[in-house]
């Protein structure tokens, strides 16, 4: 059952026309957890002095990411939408290194599902931005 | 004492123009979203084209949640940006020339940003505009919204805060 929709959550995410656009990868997902991996690239930069990628693309990854966890909780029965989402950016991801975002929907309601996340480079022990966020929990 | 004749309409247009689009080219997630600024004024409306890329739910179609975050992000920062380098701008201190050659001042960052889905997001154009609440010396409140054939029916609002950057 969870291995299905972990599968139809995976799928549903490759066909996104976006997350193919920023080049996101599926690296981990089921039973209300997701990471997703975003390789660094140049048309994503915000800064261009510096190379650091703009917080809009973290946003995007955040979002799908989040989405991804809802998708792929055993409570959730299908499809879901970001009611709102509030993003923490505690510094700048480095230039070069990709951004690793990791989301767990934590509590499920019949209509709301509630979710964090947190997105880290290379640095494992000190995240570029958290985000906590509401998703719509959509009946077949 | 005669007081110095106004500039005429072109130079006035010719140098705030050239110095917001030297503030928006310079950021390269700005070209690869398609985003464009219009400007009024000191006020600007930001403009995004629909693509085919910033689909999020291929099914209904709706617009990418993070693109239309990414959108009102870019607003907000843009529009935080050109009001405080307008009065550099006006005074002649910030040169639209040295500006488009790369000399772009640092820019805001961000601290959080919040966003609420209003409604979903269809697969057509879409506009936002930004409010600063508040500008601080380190510090900056702004809010944003989103909208795409009504106005007064927006898409997605946000609200944010900025970290100026450092004046020397």
């Amino acid at each position: 059952m969870t291995a299905d929709k972990a599968t139809i959550a995976r799928q549903f995410i490759e066909l996104i026309p976006h997350a193919k656009a920023l080049g996101m990868e599926i690296s981990e997902i089921g039973d209300g957890v997701a990471e997703i991996r975003m390789p660094y690239n140049k048309e994503f930069v915000g800064d261009p002095e510096t190379g650091v990628i703009h917080g809009g693309a973290v946003s995007a990854q955040m979002d799908t990411c989040c989405g991804a966890a809802v998708m792929s909780h055993p409570k959730s029965p299908a499809g879901t939408a970001t009611i709102s989402l509030r993003i923490d950016y505690m510094r700048a991801a480095t230039p070069g290194q990709a951004v690793v975002t990791r989301a767990e929907c934590y509590h499920i309601t019949r209509s709301v599902a509630f979710v964090r996340a947190t997105a880290c480079d290379d640095d494992h022990d000190n995240p570029v931005a958290t985000a906590t966020g509401t998703f719509t929990v959509e009946s077949k | 004492m005669a007081r110095r004749p106004p500039e005429p309409v072109q130079v006035v247009k010719q140098r705030r123009d050239a110095a917001l689009s030297a503030l928006v080219d310079g950021v390269p997630y700005i070209r690869y979203l398609g985003i464009q600024f219009d400007r009024r004024g000191d006020e600007v409306t930001a403009v995004l084209p629909f693509d085919e890329k910033l689909i999020g739910n291929p099914f209904l179609p709706a617009l990418h949640g993070g693109v239309t975050a990414a959108f009102l992000e870019m607003t907000a920062v843009i529009t935080l940006s050109w009001s405080y380098l307008w009065e550099d701008i006006e005074s002649g201190k910030l040169d639209a020339e040295s500006l488009a050659q790369g000399n772009l001042p640092r820019l805001p960052k961000t601290i959080d940003f919040t966003v609420d889905y209003l409604r979903s997001g269809l697969p057509r154009d879409a506009y936002a505009r930004a409010r600063i609440t508040r500008k601080g010396r380190r510090y900056a409140s702004v809010q944003a919204e989103a909208w795409q054939d009504n106005v007064d029916r927006p898409m997605a609002q946000a609200a944010a805060h900025f970290l100026m950057p450092r004046q020397d």
